[in-house]
Order: structure tokens, then sequence, then C-alpha cells
């Protein structure tokens, strides 16, 4: 009996090599270890046996079946691993091809501009204050100490929708609004739409847009707007940008200054771009806001002083990307668009 | 103001590059855009003398010279013929490279050699516009006498250099050479050297050619003239000219070019007056009268107007004030006797009559700025000096002057702490009055305070703050140590409808839209091209005093016209697909506003075409709205819209409130844009949007019961909304109605013409319990019946 069994072990064992499908395998399985199997036959007999020769012969049996289980389930493992081996290896794709179903919309560049710089001056514990695009005269020019013969007021600067009220030409107005209503101390910037009569072509448009900004407080000073700019410079345009602070004149400052930067594009080395100077030109205006502006507004310009600076937005847009024509900005072309 | 360094080095003495003076210059606050020489390092050009002229044996049209330059003579051929035998002209050897890279070459014209080019001022790198009409045409011939073979680029200043200046408005004394002089003076430290006036020699008087001059008008200030007799028009000398060229001026003869450069030198325009065309031997400065003319210098006749200040003598006008002469008193070669005016007129006027005939000259660009009236006698001074020094005429005695309001010297009192506290430094008194001092405002200390007297010249100074700018241009802003704000922190805040703007724009990206951005102004005629009937309120807009064209007239009510403009522009550069936003102001008149100022209201404007339909759309606004925090939106049929399809466009409605409009536009307007595809729109209140946001979010228990699901499908007329049977639905559902969605509208085999099917599933849910067939089945029956009650619905089997 002892021999038959390891003869069936043997003979099961050895059938398991040749098994190729888990189909096969199954059949195998029922065939020797089914209750209708050759090895349950064989165990049927075990009653024949005598009582020292049971539990011998049942150990022996034992093996013999876990044995082949254990033959049964490797050759399973093994079968199971290499179909999904194949499977995985059927359904290998073409990982270059794209789908381009989902479209994700894109912000315009020059918004999306403003967007960055008012972020970074709001981290700088500056309020974003907006004002409206048509203007009082007074908001606009006179109360920003603007000569009364000052050509800009002309009508071939300005556009005029009464005497009184016009197309604001900087964003400077809501500074002015922001100083009647709020007071002193103050610490804001304001961006938005601007318009001055210029014809379109590559470098003007009758709107262009600005930021401005305003820090008005006791013991302000010149030092504090150079480091205040400073910052801003280089948070926008990368940490290597030096600034240069040349004098200037505005009527709404005094002193006042233009700000070059490094050149975005040799970063100071000098190209054609900055005609070799290593200096991208007249990127901000700023200075020390003008005492008659502080009183004109309410505030003591004895015991507060304030800077102020604003920048052209669509040039500093046009020169971070690289920009040619300010056109691109207002022809909304989709496929200029889609690249920012 | 273009500033030639060798003229500048005149009056202050340095050897300092263009480069150096440059640099200084602009951190001190005059702005130098570059810094260029006519024709740097041009060699081998050289005096010559034409020593004999033949005809070409084989060409009509040239010329043999030989010419002597000093160690031989050589044969050159030229085409040129305004030269005679004896001349001195320059003289390009083989081998010279002139501007426009041109290479001079030994060549062979017709069988005779030519071993050079004789130059005219051009081919030596002058502009057009500064050479003067004798030596427009044909080669340069010298005026004077130089060694023969002396090095043209040196006689000519080839290789001088010119700075060129942005000389900001407040700054009008800067547009001088000796203006900036002084700036170079206080910039690098070192001492001004002015030329001292002064008159050798006069005779006769001046009554004998003026009988007076009479000042009407108050926009002039004052009138000063001297006269110079025995005048010889002719060429100025060749030092004189080539500072004028290099300054940016042409040579025209000796009296007015003398006037030119005293205006370069001093900043102070000079006329010169003809003064045997003075009818009546009077000057009068007067407002011109309406209807008066006057034909000016380049040639034209203008018509002028009251508010143009002239001078005129005894009959009409001769020049108008600061802007331009005239013709007929103008300085001709019959010339002999001068006046030389130098006047103070009001900038405005000057400013206003310049624009008006668009006549910007050199003079009147400094007028209207304004300009010291003390100077008006010294420049004319300086000319008649000039008259001596190149012997252009005779002095004649005394002068007359009209002054009426006398520019003096006015103190500025400055407080030290006030300058270093505004600045944020930390300078010693001394130095303060160092630099004041050093731009020629005598300044002292008087206890605490320092005072400062200030040239007459330097009409921008008027307050402390004033006189802080000068210490700081001089110390340098860029010298300025930076100093952090100090202070209460505090935290930035943006807008509130900032805020939702950003949301919007950040879904609507999602959402797969491009950002827009379009001109707050439009043409009128957009108003018909979008097809607004005649009494639509949004024709009541806004226009401009000056636009700049129709196009740019209007303030836009609307933002569907410069949409469909951009829509229509991607469509036809053949853009297949656009879906675009923008998030604009309108602009409405408001007759309550207290400062006339109209109110600006924002609109959010969707719009595509190339893909999707009216539901896009509205899908596009539901998940927006609704993700702001809004619900209950009611979409109701608007036909009455004439820019929109009347069968496929809504009124979006919320408590009753008009939030927008959302539809297909109609054809004939996209027909008026050349746009040939179905395009979508909406127009939203954009601040009806932000007063109803909402982003308060409260969580609401999960489901713990499982849904059922019921579909539906029934017939119903063509006319029935499924906003209807939705209606139904959800009336009778109440609250166990998770959701009704619609799955198919069926129109064809058997239904009946004019009737359609609609399927739509019911979601109903419990958050209490599992509902049963039962209840449930009781609701749909309740449905159904309502659908075929109200609706004459057909339950579809």
């Amino acid at each position: 009996m002892k021999e038959r069994l390891r003869e069936i072990e043997e003979l099961a064992l050895n059938r398991l090599k040749d098994i190729d499908d888990l189909k096969e395998l199954d059949d195998l399985r029922v065939k020797v270890l089914g209750k209708k199997g050759e090895l349950t036959a064989i165990l049927r007999d075990m009653g024949k046996l005598s009582a020292e020769e049971r539990p011998i012969m049942g150990q022996v049996a034992n093996e013999v079946r876990s044995k082949i289980e254990e033959g049964i389930q490797s050759r399973k493992d093994y079968l199971s691993n290499k179909e999904k081996k194949a499977k995985l290896e059927k359904e290998k794709i073409d990982i270059t091809i794209s789908s381009n179903t989902k479209i994700l919309g894109h912000r315009h560049p020059l918004l999306a501009t403003i967007d960055e710089l008012e972020d970074l001056f709001i981290s700088m514990g500056f309020d974003v204050i907006l004002g409206p695009e048509i203007e009082t005269v007074d908001n606009n020019f006179d109360a920003l100490n603007s000569p009364e013969n000052h050509p800009a007021r002309d009508l071939s600067d300005t556009f005029y929708i009464t005497e009184d009220t016009l197309l604001r030409t900087h964003t400077s107005p809501v500074q002015i609004r922001a100083m009647r209503e709020l007071g002193a101390p103050l610490k804001m910037v304001s961006a938005g739409r601007t318009f001055r009569f210029d014809d379109v072509d590559d470098t003007h448009s009758p709107m262009f847009h600005q930021l401005e900004g305003l820090v008005v407080d006791e013991n302000i000073s010149m030092a504090n707007l150079i480091h205040t700019l400073d910052i801003f410079i280089k948070e926008l345009f990368g940490k290597d940008m030096k600034t240069r602070y040349r004098p200037h004149h505005f009527p709404f400052t005094e002193p006042s200054a233009e700000v070059d930067v490094s050149c975005i594009k040799c970063r100071g080395e000098g190209c054609p771009a900055c005609n070799f100077t290593g200096w991208s030109m007249e990127l901000l205006g700023c200075g020390m806001v003008h005492p008659q502006v502080l009183e004109n507004c309410g505030i003591d310009s004895e015991k507060y002083t304030g800077f102020a600076f604003g920048m052209g937005i669509d040039r500093i847009t046009m020169v971070k990307h690289g920009i040619n024509d300010i056109r691109l900005l207002f022809e909304n072309d989709n496929r200029f668009l889609q690249q920012f | 103001m273009l500033l030639p360094v060798q003229w500048l080095k005149d009056y202050i003495k340095t050897d300092k590059t263009a480069r150096e003076l440059a640099d200084g210059l602009t951190l001190s606050g005059s702005h130098v855009e570059s810094i260029y020489s006519l024709n740097k390092g041009v060699e081998n050009v050289v005096l010559g003398k034409i020593v004999s002229i033949e005809n070409h044996p084989n060409a009509d049209k040239l010329v043999i010279c030989k010419v002597d330059i000093g160690e031989k003579e050589v044969q050159i051929v030229t085409g040129a013929k305004n030269f005679s035998q004896g001349d001195c002209v320059p003289v390009a050897l083989e081998g010279t490279i002139l501007p426009g890279d041109i290479v001079i070459e030994k060549t062979d014209f017709r069988g005779v050699e030519s071993n050079g080019m004789l130059c005219s001022l051009k081919e030596l790198g002058y502009n057009d516009n500064v050479i003067s009409k004798e030596n427009k045409d044909g080669i340069f011939v010298f005026n004077e006498e130089f060694e023969l073979g002396s090095d043209v680029a040196d006689i000519l200043g080839l290789n001088n250099e010119v700075i060129e200046l942005e000389i900001t408005p407040n700054r009008p004394d800067c547009l001088s050479i000796i203006g900036m002089a002084k700036e170079a003076s206080a910039t690098f430290n070192i001492p001004v050297e002015e030329p001292e006036i002064s008159i050798s020699h006069e005779e006769d008087h001046i009554s004998n050619y003026l009988e007076g001059i009479e000042v009407e008008s108050d926009n002039c200030n004052r009138y000063y003239a001297k006269v110079i007799k025995d005048v010889k028009i002719q060429e100025s000398p060749l030092w004189l000219q080539r500072k004028l060229m290099e300054a940016g001026m042409r040579p025209i003869n000796n009296i007015v070019d003398i006037t030119n450069y005293v205006m370069l030198e001093y900043g102070e325009p000079l006329h010169a007056f003809d003064v045997s065309k003075l009818e009546g031997r009077k000057i009068i400065v007067r407002q011109a009268k309406e209807g008066e003319t006057l034909v000016t210098l380049d040639n034209a006749e203008r018509k002028l107007i009251d508010s143009d200040l002239v001078i005129a003598d005894e009959n009409n006008p001769i020049a108008l004030a600061g802007v331009m002469g005239g013709l007929d008193s103008e300085i001709t070669s019959e010339t002999t006797a001068v006046l030389f005016e130098g006047a103070n007129f009001n900038p405005k006027s000057v400013r206003l009559t310049a624009k008006r005939y668009n006549l910007r000259s050199e003079a009147s660009n400094r007028f209207e700025k304004g300009i010291d009236p003390n100077l008006a006698s010294l420049a004319v001074d300086r000319c008649c000096q000039l008259v001596e020094l190149i012997g252009a005429g005779v002095v004649v005695g005394s002068s007359i002057d009209v002054y009426k309001e006398k520019n003096e010297k006015k103190t500025i009192a400055l407080r030290p702490d006030r300058a270093n506290k505004l600045l944020g430094l930390n300078l010693s008194v001394e130095k303060m009055l160092d630099y004041l001092n050093s731009l020629g405002l005598e300044s002292v200390l008087e206890e605490d305070l320092i005072r400062s007297t200030i040239p007459t010249y330097r009409l921008d100074l008027d307050i402390e703050a004033d006189l802080v700018e000068e210490i700081g241009r001089l110390y340098g802003f860029h010298n300025i140590e930076s100093k952090p704000l100090t202070g209460v922190l505090t935290r930035g805040h943006k807008p509130y409808e900032k805020i939702i703007e950003d949301q919007s724009k950040s879904i609507l990206s999602g959402l797969g839209y491009n950002e827009v951005m379009t001109y707050s102004f439009i043409s009128p005629k957009a108003y018909n091209k979008i097809n607004l009937p005649e009494d639509s309120k949004l024709r009541d807009y806004i226009k401009l005093i000056n636009p700049l064209g129709e196009d740019y007239s209007v303030m836009r009510t609307t933002l569907i016209p410069t949409m469909m403009e951009l829509l229509s522009r991607n469509y036809n550069r053949g853009v297949e697909i656009v879906y675009a936003y923008e998030i604009g102001n309108t602009f409405k008149p408001n007759k309550d506003s207290v400062d006339n100022l109209p109110s600006e209201e924002k609109v959010l404007s969707i719009g595509f075409y190339g893909e999707g339909d009216f539901y896009s759309l509205k899908e596009t606004i539901e998940i927006l709205l609704n993700r702001l925090g809004i619900y209950g939106t009611e979409y109701i049929r608007e036909e009455n819209n004439s820019t929109f399809h009347p069968g496929r466009t809504a009124k979006l409605l919320l408590d009753g409130y008009e939030l927008g409009t959302l539809g297909e536009i109609h054809m004939d307007v996209c027909e008026n844009y050349d746009i040939k595809e179905r395009v979508y729109i909406a127009q939203l209140d954009f601040d009806k949007i932000v007063e109803l946001t909402n982003f308060e979010k409260k969580y609401k228990t999960l489901p713990k019961y499982p849904a059922m699901n019921r579909d539906l499908a029934v017939i119903v007329d063509e006319e029935v909304l499924y906003g209807d049977i939705k209606n139904i639905v959800l009336k009778h559902g109440e609250e166990l109605v998770e959701n009704v969605e619609i799955f198919d509208i069926y129109r064809g085999n058997q239904i009946p013409e004019g009737k359609k099917s609609i399927a739509f599933s019911i979601i109903y849910r419990s958050y209490e319990r599992t509902l049963t067939d039962n209840e449930v089945n009781q609701i749909q029956q309740a449905i159904i019946s309502d659908l075929e009650n109200n609706l004459d619905a057909k339950l579809r089997s």
C-alpha cells in the first residue's frame, strides 16, 4: 500500500511539470485528490489494515496528500504569474500618444501679472484698493499737484467725458481717494486700466495698465522706499536683479526718482535689448509724496511723510514674457492666450 | 537735448570721458539716453586743394581733378562740379571707410584712374537736417585756410562725442550747454567758467532805428532789444557752424547762427528781425486780431486767432511770439541792420500756439517750459559780443528794455534734520551746505536753519522739499542705504469683490475658458452690429469729447460687441474653437452722482464658438454659480432680444432679480461679424454675483439608506418644457426626491408629429429610513396623473 501511495505521489508530481493551464491543473487535482480521486480510493482501503499499520499508513498518506497539494499550489502560482505577465505584456500601449480631451483655460498674461503683483504687495502688508476708470479732473490732476498748464491735461493727451470728468490717465487718483477717505497711516496699492491719447502701434495703446503704491506714515523716508521696491523687484524678476535709482521729476512727488532694473534679458551684462547699458530703463517711477498732495487730501504734511511708486504693467508683462508688440495684449488671439 | 562734449568742456575743465560724464550726469538727474559721434574712427580723410580740373575724355558727366594733399598730388575723378580750382575740400584716400561701410579704393573710371573720393558733409557722416543749404549738394568746400594734408576728422570734429539727454520738464535751464555745465560742475565738483560778456565798441543810437517797443499783451513779461548796423550777411565761420551742427541745428547765416548759438549756450530763444522791414519802425507785442494772417518762415500762411501772441510792426504781425518768425522780416543777404529780440513769453500761450500750428521748435520747446526773464538781456548782449567776434556788423548804442515783473532771487529755508528724515540719511549740515553751494544756491546756516538764496534761473525750486531733492540727488539716490519699513505690523487685504473675481476666474479656467481683455470704449456702430433696437436703454451711452476716432468713441454699456469682435478676429484667422470670458466694466450715466461721475458696473461676459451649445453655456453658468454658493436660479425663455436667437435664449433670474442673459447669437449678428458658426454668449451682472456669493459650507450627513431609481418616459407637445415636468416631479416628491435627470429626448418613429418623448430618471432617497416600493409607487402615480392632467402627457410604455 505504501508503495502505491508513493507511486501516486510520484506520478502526480511528474505530471504537474507538464501542465500548462489552470483548467488542466484543476482536473488533476480532482483526479488525484477529489472525492472520487485515486488517493481517496486508496484511503478507503485503510480500514482493511491492521491497527498497528493504520497510523503508519495514515501518516504516509497525509504526507503524500500534502506533498501533492503543495505541488499543485506551487504550479498554480507559477501558472497564474505567467498568465498575469502575459497579460501585462499584451496590454502594452504607445505612451507617446496624448489624448488632449481635457482643456484648461488660460489666464490673460497681463491680468495674471497684475494678480501676481498685488499678491506680492499684499504679502508685504499693502491693501489692494480699487477705483473707477472715469475720474474727476480734481482727483486725476488738481489734487496731484499737476500744474494747470501741464501738457498732460490737453485734449491731445487725455480723453475727456466732460470738462470735469475724464478717463483716468494713471491709477494715482485712487491714492487721492484713499488718502481722503482713509487718511493716514496708509499702505496701499491700486492697479487697473488707464487711458492716454496715443494711437495704436507696437508700443502704444490708448488703453494700458498701471499699478501704483503708496505708503503714508510718520517717519517714512526715501530709504524705506528703496527697501520696499528692491524687495518687490527681486521677488518679481529674481534675486540677482540690481536696481538703480535716478533723480527724475513728477509733479506729485518731491524728491522724485526713476528706477532702472538690470536688463531682464542679459541680467546686466549688456546686450542689444538694453542698448548695451545693462539696464532696463524706466521700469518704475517713484518718490516722496509732495507735501502739497498730502495737504490736498487733508493729511498733515509735517506729521506724516510718504512714498509713492508706479509702473506700467503692460511693459512689465511684455518684458517678463518677451512680448514685442503691445497690440497682442488686446487682440485676444487664442493662439497667443494659450501660451500663458 | 544734445550736448556736444567738446562744447561743454569750454566751460568746465575736465578730462573725463564722455562715458564718465554721462554716467555721472545720469545719476545726478540728467538722464543720458545715448552717446554718439558723427563718424567714430574715420581716418585718412585729408584736406586737399584742387590744383586742376579737366574734362574726362570719355564721360561728359565726369571731371578729372588733380588735388594737392601736402606731400603729393593725387588724381581723382568725380561727378561733382560745385568747386573751382584753388578750393580746399575733404579727400578720402584709398583705404578709407566712410559711414555706410563705403570703402574707398583705386578705381578705373572709363580708362582714367581715380585714387580717392572728394566728400560731401553727408558722406562724412552729417545728418541731412543739419547740413546748410549751401552745403547740401556737392562736395564740401572749406571757407577757411588749413594746412594741406591735415586730418579732416580733426578739423570738422568728426570724432567728437555728443551726449543725448532727457531733460525733465521742470528743468528748462538745463536745455542749454551752460545749464548742463552747471549740473556737471555740481556733479563732479569742478568749477564752471561762464563767458564774460562785454561789448567793446558801440556807435550810433538805437532810437535812430526804432521808435519804440510797446508791450500790450500780458503774455509778454519782458522784451529786450538791441540793434546791429552795417551787417554783412555771410556764412558763419567753420567753428560756429560745426558747433551748431553737433548740437543738431542747421547753419543758416552768420546772424541767425549767432541767435541759435546763444540759445543753445544759454537756453534763451532769440530772434533776429531785418530792421528795414519794420513798418513804422515799431515793435508791438500784442494778441493777434481774428482774421489776421502771417506767412511764417516755413512759407506757410497762418490764419491767426486772438489767443496767438504776435510780434507786430505798426501794421502787421511779423512773428508768432516764441514760435516762429515771419517770412517778411526774415534776415536775407540784403539785410544791413538787424534787431535782436530777447523776450520772455507766457509758457502756456507759446505752448498752445505752437501746438495749434503744429510748429514745435527749439524755441517754443524752451519757452513753454518757462525761462528766467533775466536771461533775455544777457543773451542779446552775448549775441552782440559774437557779432563783434566774427565781424558780422557794428553794435548800435543803447537798448530798449520793457520788463514788467522782475524775477528776483528768493530764499528757501531748510531744516537739516527734516532733510535727513525724508531721505533716510544722516548727513552733516556742512555736507548739505556744500551740495547746495555747488549748485550755485548760496546757502548759509542761521541758527538751526539753512537759508538758500536761489538763482533766478532755477524756476523749479520753491519749497523745502525741493532743496531736499537737490541734496539727495547730489548725494546720489543710488547711494542711499535701504531701510525696512518699521512700525505696527499690518496684513494686506484684497477687496472682497476681487476675491470673488479670482474664484470665478479659476472656475472658468477649469472649464476651459481663456481670459480675454478688451477696450472700455467702443464704436457707437457696434450697437447696430449687435442689432439693438433704437430705443434700447443700452444705447444710452457716454461719449468722449475727444475720441481717438469713432472706433473708440463711446464707453461700452455691454460687453457683447467686444466679445463678438474678438471671436470674429479669431474665427477669421482660422482658429477652430474659442472659449473666452472677460470680467469688465460697463458705464452708465448717473444723474444722481455728486461728482458727475457715471456709474461703473462690472459684467461677466462669456462667449464661445466651434464646440458646445446652449446647454454647455448654461452648464458653465450653473457650475460657476453653484461653486460660488448661489443656488435656486431660474431660466425663462427670452424671445424678444434681437441680438439673440429667439428660440435659444434665456433670461437668468434669481428670486425675481434679473442676473443676466444667455443664449445663441442671432444669425444676423453673426453675419455682421463675419462668423459662419453658431456663437454662444452670456452676460451676467457680476456686481450682483459678488453680492450673492456665499462661501459658507455646512456639512450634511452622508446618506445611510439606499436610493431608489425610477425611469419615466412621457410623450408631450413640442411646446412643453422639461422644466415644467421637473417642477411637477419635485412638487410631489417633496424631500424624498434627491435628483431628477433628463436622459433622452426622442422624436420620430412611433411619436406623433408635433410631439416629443422625454425620458428622465427620478432618484428617491430618505435620510431616515429605507423607502418602500409602495410609498415610491404612490408618489410615482401622483406624478404621472399630474403630468397627464396638466401637461397632457402620455406615459410611454
